[in-house]
């Protein structure tokens, strides 16, 4: 199916609506600038931010991205006018490259609804989620909710080096390198003979080329020497692993999957609090009459495309149509603002959740009339 | 109308297609003098030769603006976004043999696989405070290659030329470049990573799957696949 651009003024219309209903829940509204500079953004997400966002420059001012979305440009904004509790709103173009589906729009609109607020996370999550879904409760979407920090917790909790857990925890959201990093501490591949000669060998440098480059002799002696010490470290015992992996299978509705969770948790008591966190969240659904019977959870929901979203995640997702990109997205995103807190003095970051709605997406659905 | 065939324009590449196309009893020529860049082709009718620099057929075909054009397997991928639906593939040609690579300093020791490269990029990183900088031309496809990989914590930066020498000026600390025999490489003291081969190229016959062909231009593209003994 090619995604149709539907009548551009039904679509503001129906932005404008969407925004004065987070107006009306007490949200500030926003404006960010189109062009952001690049380097904020390429620090933050990689290369690969490349392949999505479009990239120009000029001479002064360097290069410069058309914004890929809100939240950076609203975190950033945020944290340098205080950091105080708030919740924005905004409405606005964003522009995705396409290099893989021509039929995917490349410039659409989104409306946003944040809360930066850490004095109640779970009813924070609720919010957000039940104030988005009444706003598109009109097309039935499926709703799909996750939790990496269920996995997290699990990570720091397993018994081996803090090198080991920093590794997984840095590959968390590229499932992956994840396996092999995990399979390899567990003892599952064997460390190469010639790797084992390296790091037992009297001089490593023997015979090696002229130092040359940034990255120092010493800067590659002190990783052989994480190496060695790794080497002699213990294997995660397979039960670990094992508990990992039934993490990530969880797949089920909310209720069931706290289930799951909690008997999880009997044998990785590390997992507890995080669970209870969904617990928690889940009572505060309930009490914003969501019906979370009906809402789905996968512990890796969002896992690979919503790198710093370290909590509750979320999607509307067209039933049967899965050639559409979800309808809303959303979640919590505490480590996004701590990353871009710390350039500006505030490394312990605020609890921030929040989504968006693409209402050209409404409008072609006819959830606006 | 006639068929356009886009050949590089200088060197060995050009020398080498004209070889190719010559023992296929096509044989392609400058009309002038060895500066003009205008051509001939005798052998068979409908066909005109166009002269073009390498970096600029797979555009010229991706545009339709030339039928037929001879370029590197690399350049095609690295411009044309889904390159299969853009351009087939007719022959590889044989001759033109470049590797596009990943090289680190050969004194990293420690750095033997992409696995290691992704480590030593975090641990660069929380040194230094910034990203790991590959040195290359071709950001799409070092790009796609690196996601693949799921290797993190680098940055590309852009370098039309003299790739080898970055790492020594710190400018980058490692390169992704073509490379044929690494005789350079090597003499940058720098070494390849034995799974950080990219892409394999070669000179390659590309038909654009957009030029327009009247029905004489169809006669004679079909013509010329046949003498070319690719049909």
């Amino acid at each position: 199916m090619v995604y149709r651009s539907p009548d551009k003024a039904q679509v503001k219309a129906c932005a404008a609506a969407l925004r004065t209903r987070f107006e009306s829940a007490g949200a500030l509204p926003v404006e960010a600038p189109v062009l952001v500079s690049s380097s904020a953004l390429l620090d933050l997400y990689g290369e690969d931010l490349r392949a999505r966002a479009y990239t120009t420059s000029d001479t002064l001012r360097g290069e410069q991205m058309l914004r890929p979305d809100f939240t950076v440009p609203v975190v950033q904004m945020h944290m340098a006018e205080g950091a105080e509790p708030a919740r924005y709103t905004y409405s606005g173009e964003v522009f995705r490259r396409q290099e893989e589906d021509e039929a995917r729009a490349n410039e659409y609109l989104q409306v946003g609804f944040e809360i930066f607020d850490g004095s109640d996370p779970a009813a924070a999550d609720a919010e957000v989620f039940a104030r988005i879904q009444t706003a598109i409760s009109p097309l039935n979407l499926k709703a799909m909710t996750g939790d990496i920090g269920i996995l997290m917790a699990a990570v720091d909790g397993l018994r081996t080096s803090d090198v080991r857990k920093a590794a997984l925890r840095r590959h968390i959201w590229r499932p992956n390198r994840f396996k092999i990093l995990l399979d390899r501490y567990a003892g599952r591949t064997p460390v190469s003979p010639a790797r084992v000669a390296l790091l037992k060998a009297e001089d490593p440098f023997a015979g090696a080329a002229p130092e040359i480059g940034l990255r120092s002799r010493h800067e590659v002696a002190a990783r052989l020497e994480v190496l060695r010490q790794d080497l002699a470290e213990p294997a995660i015992p397979a039960r670990d692993v094992d508990l990992i992996e039934a993490i990530l299978d969880v797949r089920a509705t909310l209720p069931n999957a706290l289930e799951q969770l909690r008997d999880i948790a009997v044998d990785l008591p590390a997992i507890s609090d995080a669970v209870e966190t969904l617990g928690a969240r889940i009572e505060a659904l309930e009490g914003r009459r969501v019906n979370t019977a009906a809402v789905e959870f996968e512990a890796a929901y969002g896992r690979t495309h919503m790198e710093y979203y370290d909590g509750f995640v979320f999607g509307f997702l067209v039933e049967r149509r899965p050639d559409l990109p979800p309808l809303a997205t959303g979640g919590r995103y505490d480590a996004l603002t701590r990353v871009l807190g710390a350039a500006q003095g505030r490394p312990e970051g605020i609890p921030a959740v929040g989504g968006v709605i693409r209402p050209g997406m409404v409008v072609e659905l006819g959830g606006w009339a | 109308m006639s068929v356009k065939l886009g050949v590089p324009s200088k060197g060995r590449l050009m020398e080498k297609t004209f070889d190719w196309f010559g023992q296929r009893g096509v044989t392609l020529g400058r009309a002038g003098s060895d500066r003009e860049y205008a051509g001939k082709v005798e052998g068979i009718e409908g066909v005109e030769l166009v002269l073009l620099s390498a970096g600029e057929i797979p555009r010229e075909l991706n545009a339709g603006r030339i039928h037929l054009g001879v370029t590197g397997t690399d350049l095609v991928r690295e411009k044309l976004g889904q390159w299969e639906q853009r351009v087939e593939e007719l022959a590889e040609l044989g001759f033109g043999h470049a590797d596009l690579i990943l090289a680190v300093p050969a004194f990293w020791v420690d750095v033997e696989s992409l696995d290691d490269l992704d480590a030593a990029a975090a641990a660069f990183r929380a040194r230094h405070g910034f990203r790991m900088r590959i040195a290359t031309k071709y950001h799409r496809l070092v790009r796609e290659y690196l996601k693949e990989k799921d290797v993190a914590d680098y940055q590309l930066v852009d370098s039309q030329g003299a790739t080898e020498g970055t790492v020594k000026n710190e400018t980058a600390e490692a390169v992704a470049d073509i490379t044929s025999t690494g005789e350079t490489l090597r003499a940058n003291h720098l070494k390849i990573l034995p799974d950080g081969t990219i892409l394999k190229s070669q000179a390659t016959l590309f038909r654009s799957r957009s030029a327009p062909l009247s029905d004489e231009d169809r006669l004679a593209l079909a013509a010329l696949i046949r003498q070319l003994g690719l049909d």
